[in-house]
């Protein structure tokens, strides 16, 4: 999608739930949040309340899929998993994020020995 | 495709949001549960615990709405907000809502009526097969049915010898009213048919609703005789019954097989002779035609490819070998013809005051569309703290101006509901107006096209109605609105100024469109006082059958006296009846149908080309009489008038003055189917339309000349229908068969012939009076406004020593400024208006001045009305109450 690119704090959360699902499998919301705070640390301060509208987006673009199971501790949840194109975009999206970095620091490098 | 998975996944979201709330209810009910559990595991006490969870999450709320903006469609859900807003004001201000919706349907519904009117007879195509293809020819100067007709020969040398054409068919023009007769069903029912060649059908490509249509192998002589009836006709008097096809009706005595039944997407007399009921149509036997000289109206279509110019071009090559009679080239050789499509020649000439009408219902849209803007900028005025408040509240300009032309679109929206209804009532009453003579009139209704030019009008017209007064009023700055208590100084009379802008071009309109409808008006009674050259009043026609018998083996000269006998019978037991003043008859009636002969008087010679045509009426003694047709000199036609006396011919003024200058023309004689006698010069009769100046016209004695058919014209103090029942009697007493026809006041003719014209004038009129009540509400409503926001400064002048007829003369003089600018300017419009319908005009200029100063008489005394209430509502105001009123 277009805005992704522009809007890059809710392509990067799109981008850590699709990455977090790739690697853990099914999850629950509560879950996801919990997993991307530990993975990132205290670096990315997360209401976890986001993350929802990011998952119905996913969701919506079949990226995700959703089912209501139960957890380990007996309690209903909604699970999500990446589903095969969600594991496209994703490659995709890596692909993209390794370049910009790439280029982001090249340039932010460039600067700093420009301003000597 | 992804992305538009995605936006039906987002658009089946917008309408399930109550299980998909719930979902998300549950799901982050889980979530905290999860959190809250985890945290006391941690130790924390579950207060603490649930503490925690609730900020690590944030804000529920705010984390619902994120997920619902990016599950749903945010603009839709404002959208509903705003139309759900739009009802509950409206709702609120009953009395504007109702006056908006009604003269928004008033302005759609004449627009809708009018656009199919335009779309039917000017836009649409014919019902035909690739009608781009078919074209009309005619002698570009023809006079006359006759000058615009081809003999049968020159049909059938025309089709082997052309190129340019897949094919040509024809159709005999010269039938009249009830030419036949239905038998079986009751009384003889009058039928009116027209004789089409054989390959009419499937040039025109049009295909039966039931049964099949008749061929060229049909069509000759000896085939059984065929008839295939119009989808009206089969409906009126076979009640639509399908089983008729392939069945024999008796018309004129002989049974005839029906065929087929037309289609109801075609019915000739809307298409070729509008306003003529045509039921039946039979198959044109050439041979039958053959010395009649011209009988036959051509229809091409062209090969694909083939222009209409290269088609002229070969007609100039074939036509001047065509002959009129092969089998007697001496009658003459050569004719021309002027191609056009055949949708130029069924509504060309109408196509100017189809725009005109056009034009003229899109000034009433206008005129509502100010008047509404009007009516918008008034409430707005009302409703700006409103809006101060919301923008203080966080709205922004676009979400308001939004809001608003969401209402402006909810009122357009409401009155196009019921303009349509109105639509559809009037376009269905005029598809039922056979008497207009407009052609394809009867096949004018609302259509997908018209919907569509409906929705695209009540759009423009939200637009512009809602726009305009929704970015003023948002444009004004929020601080000084919030403080002005109502009765704002500068942008108070900026607005003012903005009302009085909009009446002034509200009356200039309304005086453009006065001005045409009077133009109009006064061309319309200019045309009902043309001397038609006979009497209408009190003068019906009814066809009456007469018998021959058989006529084989007998002399001209035989059947002549045959023929004047019957008529004689006829003429002779109507005059008598009580009642009648005079009776007579004739075979064409003027303004009906004609047919011209060659016209030379004696000695005279006459280059080809040159050779004058005359309308030939062949008539019984009475005729003239009855049809109140003045005889300027010499005698009227009489019974000693006979085969083997003198023969004899009564002209007109115009031949006359013609020929014989300064002196008189009876007992000249004239070549006019044969060698005849002038007895009689008579005043000049409108033969082919009220507006239409005379050509030549010969009367014959019955008893000289084969007659097609006998109109049979009484005239009398008695109304039609205590008289047509004892006309009838007296006719069956000599003919049992005589069928039921209706007894038609000869002022129908006229009527037929200037129906267009009156149709047209109806409506400019009422689009020019609509514009007027409008315009006249729009002034009413301005000054009343402003009398009403000016309450306090009146109250302090009358305080002051005002008197009341100062207060009072105030008002009204600001309300004739306004109105004499709007005049001023619509005058202007109105003079370039005029000058574009000057060829609509008859016998009246388009600067005829007195229209002129009627219209602004007119305009300035409902000025002075709309203006005259608020003014004494003003002098009325008590200065106490006034003042107190701060």
């Amino acid at each position: 999608m277009a805005d992704q690119k522009l809007d890059l704090l809710q392509g990067t959360l799109d981008l850590m739930v699709l990455q977090t699902l790739e690697t853990m499998g099914t999850l629950h919301g509560y879950g996801i949040a919990r997993r991307i705070e530990q993975v990132s640390g205290d670096e990315v301060l997360l209401n976890q309340g986001t993350i929802y509208a990011s998952l119905v987006r996913l969701q919506q673009q079949e990226r995700i899929s959703a089912e209501w199971g139960t957890s380990d501790n007996n309690r209903k949840a909604k699970f999500y998993a990446i589903t095969r194109k969600g594991k496209k975009q994703l490659q995709q999206d890596t692909a993209y994020w390794g370049r910009l970095t790439g280029v982001m620091n090249r340039v932010l490098a460039m600067q700093a020995e420009g301003s000597e | 495709m992804d992305n538009l998975r995605y936006a039906l996944h987002r658009l089946a979201s917008f309408f399930r949001k109550k299980p998909l709330d719930q979902d998300l209810d549950a799901e982050m009910a889980a979530h905290l549960a999860f959190a809250v559990e985890e945290n006391i595991q941690r130790g924390l006490t579950p207060q603490e615990a649930r503490r925690q969870a609730l900020i690590r999450f944030g804000g529920v709320e705010q984390a619902k709405q994120h997920h619902r903006e990016t599950r749903g469609m945010p603009s839709l859900d404002i959208l509903l907000q705003d139309l759900r807003f739009a009802f509950r004001t409206l709702k609120k201000d009953r009395g504007f809502t109702i006056v908006a919706i009604l003269i928004l349907a008033l302005g759609i519904g004449a627009n809708v009526t009018v656009f199919s009117v335009v779309d039917t007879l000017l836009l649409r195509p014919l019902p035909f097969t690739e009608p781009e293809r078919l074209v009309w020819m005619e002698p570009a100067d023809a006079k006359g049915l006759s000058g615009a007709t081809y003999s049968a020969d020159a049909f059938e040398e025309f089709r082997q010898q052309n190129h340019s054409f897949e094919d040509v068919t024809a159709y005999m023009p010269f039938y009249g009213t009830n030419d036949y007769k239905l038998t079986g069903h009751g009384l003889p029912q009058p039928v009116s048919g027209v004789a089409v060649a054989g390959n009419f059908f499937q040039l025109l490509g049009v295909k039966p609703a039931l049964g099949r249509f008749f061929t060229e192998k049909e069509s000759v002589p000896g085939s059984a005789p065929l008839v295939v009836l119009s989808n009206a006709y089969w409906h009126s008097q076979f009640a639509a019954d399908p089983s008729i096809v392939g069945k024999a009706i008796t018309l004129n005595d002989k049974p005839v097989t029906v065929v087929g039944v037309m289609p109801e997407s075609f019915d000739f007399g809307a298409v070729f002779d509008p306003g003529m009921k045509m039921d039946i149509l039979l198959p044109q036997v050439m041979n039958d035609i053959r010395d009649e000289g011209n009988t036959l109206s051509f229809i091409g279509r062209l090969k694909p490819g083939i222009t209409g110019a290269s088609a002229q071009a070969e007609w100039s090559s074939i036509g001047p070998r065509l002959h009129h009679n092969a089998h007697n080239p001496q009658w003459g050789i050569g004719y021309t013809a002027t191609i056009s499509g055949l949708k130029e020649h069924v509504s060309g000439k109408l196509r100017r005051s189809l725009i005109v009408l056009w034009s003229a219902v899109g000034m009433v849209l206008l005129i509502v569309c100010v008047n509404l803007a009007n009516l918008l900028l008034a409430r707005e005025a009302t409703r700006k703290k409103e809006f101060a408040l919301r923008s203080a509240l966080g709205a922004g300009r676009g979400r308001l101006v939004r809001q608003m032309v969401t209402e402006s679109l909810v009122l357009a929206f409401s009155g196009s509901i019921f303009g349509l209804a109105l639509a559809y009532g009037t376009t269905t009453w005029l598809a039922h107006q056979g008497s207009i003579a407009l052609p394809l009139l009867s096949s004018v209704r609302v259509d997908n096209v018209a919907l569509a030019w409906a929705l695209f009008l009540s759009i423009m017209a939200a637009l512009f109605f809602g726009l305009v007064p929704a970015l003023r009023t948002t444009r004004s700055n929020l601080q000084e609105a919030l403080k002005e208590s109502g009765r704002g100084a500068g942008e108070g009379r900026k607005q003012e100024r903005m009302r009085s802008i909009l009446v002034i071009s509200e009356v200039a309109l309304a005086c453009v469109l006065l001005v045409c409808a009077g133009l109009l008006l006064r061309s319309f009674l200019h045309v009902l006082d043309v001397d038609l050259g006979f009497q209408p009043s009190r003068a019906g026609s009814l066809r009456a059958e007469y018998k021959l018998g058989n006529t084989q083996g007998l002399t001209a000269a035989m059947a002549y006296q045959r023929q004047g006998t019957a008529i004689q019978a006829i003429v002779d037991q109507v005059k008598n009846l009580p009642g009648v003043e005079a009776a007579g008859v004739s075979d064409m009636l003027p303004l009906d149908r004609n047919r011209s002969w060659g016209f030379t008087p004696k000695g005279r010679e006459y280059r080809k080309g040159e050779y004058p045509g005359t309308f030939v009426y062949i008539a019984s003694p009475g005729y003239l009489q009855a049809m109140g047709i003045h005889l300027r000199e010499g005698r009227d036609l009489s019974w000693s008038d006979r085969p083997d006396t003198q023969q004899v011919v009564v002209i007109n003024n115009a031949a006359a003055k013609k020929y014989w200058p300064g002196e008189s023309a009876v007992g000249k004689s004239v070549m006019v189917g044969g060698e005849r006698t002038i007895i009689g010069v008579v005043d000049d009769v409108r033969e082919t339309g009220v507006e239409t100046a005379s050509a030549f016209e010969s009367y014959m004695p019955v008893t000289q000349a084969g007659a097609a058919g006998a109109e049979l014209v009484v005239r009398s103090k008695l109304s039609p229908e205590v008289l047509a029942p004892s006309i009838l009697k007296a006719l069956r007493q000599i003919n049992p068969d005589q069928p039921e026809v209706a007894f038609r006041p000869i002022q129908a003719l006229v009527d037929r012939s200037t129906s267009p014209r009156r149709f047209f004038m109806i409506l400019v009129a009422a689009f020019a009076g609509l514009g007027l009540v409008l315009a006249s509400l729009g002034i009413y409503g301005v000054i009343s406004y402003s009398v009403t926001q000016r309450t306090q400064e009146i109250g302090i002048r009358m305080a002051l020593g005002a008197s009341l007829q100062k207060v009072r003369g105030d008002v009204m003089a600001s309300t004739l400024k306004l109105v004499g600018f709007g005049v001023v300017v619509g005058s202007i419009a109105a003079l370039l208006a005029a000058n574009g319908i000057s060829s609509l005009l008859y016998g009246t200029e388009p600067g005829d001045p007195r229209i002129y100063f009627g219209v602004l008489v007119l305009l300035l005394s409902v000025a002075a009305l709309a203006g005259y209430l608020p003014a004494r509502r003003a002098s009325r105001i008590d200065p106490m109450v006034a003042l107190r009123n701060e």
